[in-house]
């Protein structure tokens, strides 16, 4: 498909790509309306009163308020339908429909993208999609910051180190298009790019099952919460449990020890990880040790994953958080949550047993 | 009349010694106080900073003249463009125009002797090469990859290049443009001659004068962030790093509350110059001049409210985006409204063509263009998708180089028979306008295409496809390169061969015109006083045309 000469416009690939264009060919009208008329004035006037006679000395001629006023108000009022227009091509373009979205997780580092499905197939440097699916990413990075960009579906999203990002996009079209990172990251920015495959379904489901899934990010994340970092021992509820009981927390409100509430989500759940004294919950002593170092990005992901499954929630449904926007993400509880787990009374007491 | 003697003081007879021939020895001009010859100083240093970073600028498209990254590896294509920002943002665009040009003639349009605080503006010079010089000794020992806009965590943590070293000369520097703006407008305050009263100042005064505002309240941020880059890249106090404690984002809010603002230090004295160039050369006055004058203090203004349109898809709440997309086209009025009035001013003018007005006409039509893409990237819903790619580099050196550099160069051909007595040869000056024009257009128009293609900025090798147009640049970079490297040597060329230029060549009625050319030290033998309007052209600001033109004849038959 491709070819050495470039169209003015990249391929048009994803739900929102035609509105992009449409807001790009109003910005160029305009333009060339603000345009013409400015330099035909500047060749006219510039001819028809060029300098006939050395140092003459033109009538004076003072500003008019009217012609002021018009050209403030003009340019003030098509500025505003362009603020208008993006902001409504904005929000669609963050705003995700509401049908279950497929999850893949993103960890950038330098200088390549690892990404790995809901399902476990993993990836490096390609994306595969099936056509027509709403997708949402989940990115975040182990080093530098990058930005996930895809400049067929009109989209990207800055990947920060510290914090997770969302990007959603529905393809529109089968083909390979480019992956690029959009922030500067180093040495070899210019070559940590790929491709994003869209698929026709089946072809999709095809892809999936000739790929060795391994585990799933869910299964990942129970591995680690039960064996590996050993989660469960405080976590799994029972007579030993010390630390806040898991299940069915997700997108409940939490009341912090000395005031404050968040609501739990994916964000809340990974500082809790790696920095839980910072946000205690009422009712519960600040005995958990960081996991700071000890995990890596892509294991935080499955842990994270793992704890949203104990909730029933598979990421589809995660309020629509607005794109980029997250580490002081505070989206308001949907409903009142007298039945919190978080005010477990046994969760002080200090086990004398050992 | 008794203000006659005044009006005409300094045009008749010019006094012995001028402000080159007052002192000959290296002392006379190191430990000078007169602004005249620090400005002569300053144009030296900006010109060898400029030429440095052109010559970046042109490693920069012979790498991408071809996909691969073969010419330049990677690295050091990265410490190339990171390098080229550096020198030509901090240690050409900032200076050049304010503390150049304004140095030169801020003190001479408003009927003064000397700026108000010489020593200081001797000291702002000396912090300035104290500042070049430390960053150019970076550059010697290896350089710096992390980009102009040294993002955090990498330039904190990651990179193994000279950021601290470049960091220090960046701060540094900051404080001479903090010294020069203070100057400004503490002469502006003080030192106006009599009857020079505020609304008769040139708009190129104006001009400066909301320049040196933003130099003031800005450059303060950029040194408290860089203190704070050095806190965590030498000390590991966590402010930036998120894997001790910090907020990446955090540093780009303050980058860009400073490094916005600079865009208007930049592109506002170019403003001011273009003001002065199409009111002179169409010999009429000014068209709303009260509404250029405000436009550029609005322009100061909101130019602190919109720092985070950089921001837009950095992961700050996309409330904060529509608020800065919304003030972002609020800043675009006042723009807009000094093209209309530039425009209206040719109305019933007498259009002169002299190679100054060339390149403010060039200026017109680039700015033109520079401002509405401008639009394009203020848009939130557009931007997601430009932003990051060569549309954004096309954009800033619209207004960078078609806007700051073109007036520049504007300004400089405008001035220099009154900086050197001397009139550089204008059919070279014509050509040299036109190639920088079209070279530039050639350079950079293909890029935005490239941007809306989608090719990232900052990239050493790039997909095949791409490649045309990047050749196209690549051309267009070669005549905007001979178009520059022109007035060099016919400017230099004028130094020694020009003829005479006179005190006013173009019978312009600026307080600039009414001295001699050199101007002496002290600037007028008589302090002028000041009876006339900015901008009358007419007999009634005490130009004697007709002397004028019998000057010109009597030349015309010798």
């Amino acid at each position: 498909m491709q070819t050495n000469w470039v169209p003015l416009f990249p391929d048009q690939a994803s739900t929102f790509a035609w509105q992009v264009d449409l807001l790009y060919a109003y910005l160029i009208i305009v333009s060339i309306a603000f345009t013409i008329p400015i330099v035909v004035a500047i060749f006219y006037f510039g001819l028809k009163y060029r300098e006939r006679e050395k140092y003459a000395t033109p009538d004076e001629m003072h500003g008019s308020i009217a012609l002021e006023t018009v050209w403030s108000i003009i340019p003030f009022v098509i500025s505003m339908t362009i603020f208008l227009g993006g902001a409504y091509v904005y929000y669609n373009q963050y705003t995700p429909p509401k049908d279950p979205a497929m999850e893949v997780y993103v960890v950038g580092k330098q200088w390549m993208w690892k990404l790995q499905h809901s399902t476990g197939q993993r990836e490096i440097n390609e994306l595969h999609v099936p056509l027509g699916r709403t997708v949402k990413l989940t990115m975040t990075t182990e080093d530098v910051l990058h930005d996930f960009s895809i400049p067929a579906f009109r989209t990207k999203a800055d990947v920060v180190p510290g914090r997770y990002t969302y990007l959603w996009f529905q393809a529109t079209k089968p083909g390979k298009y480019h992956l690029f990172c959009a922030e500067y990251c180093g040495l070899n920015h210019s070559g940590m790019g790929g491709w994003v495959y869209v698929m026709e379904q089946r072809d999709f489901d095809n892809w999936l099952s000739g790929n060795v899934s391994g585990q799933t990010p869910v299964e990942q994340g129970r591995d680690l919460f039960e064996n590996k970092l050993g989660c469960a021992s405080c976590h799994a509820g029972g007579p030993q449990q010390r630390g806040a009981k898991l299940e069915g927390i997700y997108g409940k409100e939490v009341k912090f020890v000395g005031g404050g509430t968040a609501t739990v989500n994916d964000e809340y759940i990974r500082n809790s990880i790696l920095n839980p004294s910072s946000q205690v919950v009422e009712g519960f002593s600040p005995i958990m040790p960081t996991f700071k170092g000890q995990v890596t990005e892509e294991q935080l992901v499955s842990l994270v994953a793992y704890i949203k499954s104990l909730s029933g929630v598979t990421g589809s449904s995660t309020p629509a958080a607005p794109a980029s926007n997250s580490a002081s993400n505070s989206t308001p509880a949907p409903h009142g949550n007298a039945n919190t787990q978080a005010s477990n009374p046994n969760a002080p007491a200090a086990n004398s047993n050992r | 009349m008794q203000t006659q003697d005044a009006i005409n003081a300094g045009i008749t007879g010019s006094p012995k010694t001028n402000y080159l021939t007052n002192g000959f020895t290296l002392k006379s001009w190191l430990l000078t106080k007169d602004h005249k010859r620090i400005a002569i100083m300053y144009l030296i240093t900006v010109s060898l900073f400029f030429f440095a970073g052109g010559l970046y600028a042109s490693a920069i498209r012979l790498e991408l003249l071809t996909p691969a990254s073969d010419l330049l590896q990677t690295g050091t294509y990265n410490k190339v463009f990171t390098q080229h920002g550096v020198l030509m943002i901090f240690f050409f665009l900032i200076p050049s125009i304010p503390a150049v040009l304004g140095n030169f003639m801020l003190p001479i349009m408003i009927g003064a002797k000397d700026l108000a605080l010489p020593r200081i503006n001797l000291l702002s010079l000396y912090i300035y090469w104290v500042g070049g010089l430390l960053t150019v000794y970076a550059l010697l020992q290896g350089g710096v990859d992390t980009g102009w806009t040294f993002y955090t965590p990498y330039s904190t943590t990651f990179s193994n290049t000279y950021v601290m070293a470049v960091g220090l000369g960046i701060f540094i520097n900051g404080f001479s443009s903090i010294l020069t703006g203070l100057n400004f407008i503490v002469t502006v305050h003080t030192m106006r001659a009599p009857g020079m009263t505020w609304f008769r100042l040139p708009l190129f005064v104006w001009a400066m004068y909301a320049v040196s505002l933003v130099m003031i309240l800005g450059t303060p941020v950029i040194a408290i962030t860089i203190l704070l880059l050095a806190l965590e890249r030498l000390v590991g106090v966590g402010i930036f790093d998120p894997s001790i404690g910090g907020d990446p984002i955090l540093f780009q809010h303050l980058f860009w509350f400073y490094s916005h603002p600079a865009v208007y230090i930049m592109i506002l004295p170019g403003m001011g110059v273009i003001s002065e160039l199409i009111s002179n050369f169409s010999r009429k006055k000014i068209f709303g001049y009260e509404f250029i004058a405000f436009s550029s203090i609005a322009i100061a203004v909101f130019g602190f409210l919109v720092w985070g349109h950089h921001m837009f898809v950095s992961g700050q709440s996309i409330y904060a985006g529509l608020v800065f997309s919304f003030l972002t086209m609020v800043v675009a009025v006042p723009s807009a409204i000094k093209m209309f009035n530039w425009t209206a001013t040719l109305y019933k003018g007498s259009v002169s063509f002299d190679t100054p007005m060339l390149y403010a006409l060039g200026f017109m039509g680039l700015f033109l263009i520079g401002g509405l893409t401008g639009l394009f990237l203020g848009s939130i819903g557009l931007t997601v998708h430009l932003t990051d790619t060569y549309f954004v580099v096309a954009h800033f050196h619209y207004v960078m180089v078609g806007g700051q550099v073109i007036a520049y160069l504007g300004g400089i051909h405008y001035w220099w028979p009154k900086m050197t007595g001397k009139m550089y040869s204008e059919f070279w000056g014509k050509i040299s306008a036109m190639l920088v024009f079209i070279g530039f257009n050639l350079t950079f128009f293909p890029q935005f295409i490239l941007g809306y293609q989608g090719m990232p900025r900052r990239y050493a090798s790039y997909p095949e496809e791409f490649q045309v147009l990047n050749i196209f640049s690549t051309a267009g970079a070669s005549v905007l390169g001979v178009g520059l490297i022109m007035p060099v040597i016919y400017l230099g060329h004028s130094l020694i061969y020009g003829r005479a230029a006179g005190d006013n060549p173009w019978m312009l009625p600026g307080l600039e015109w009414r001295t001699s050319s050199p101007p002496p030290t002290e600037n007028f033998e008589k302090t002028p006083i000041v009876t006339w309007e900015a901008y009358e052209f007419g007999e009634e600001s005490g130009l004697d045309l007709d002397e004028a033109r019998r000057r010109d004849l009597a030349t015309a038959t010798t």
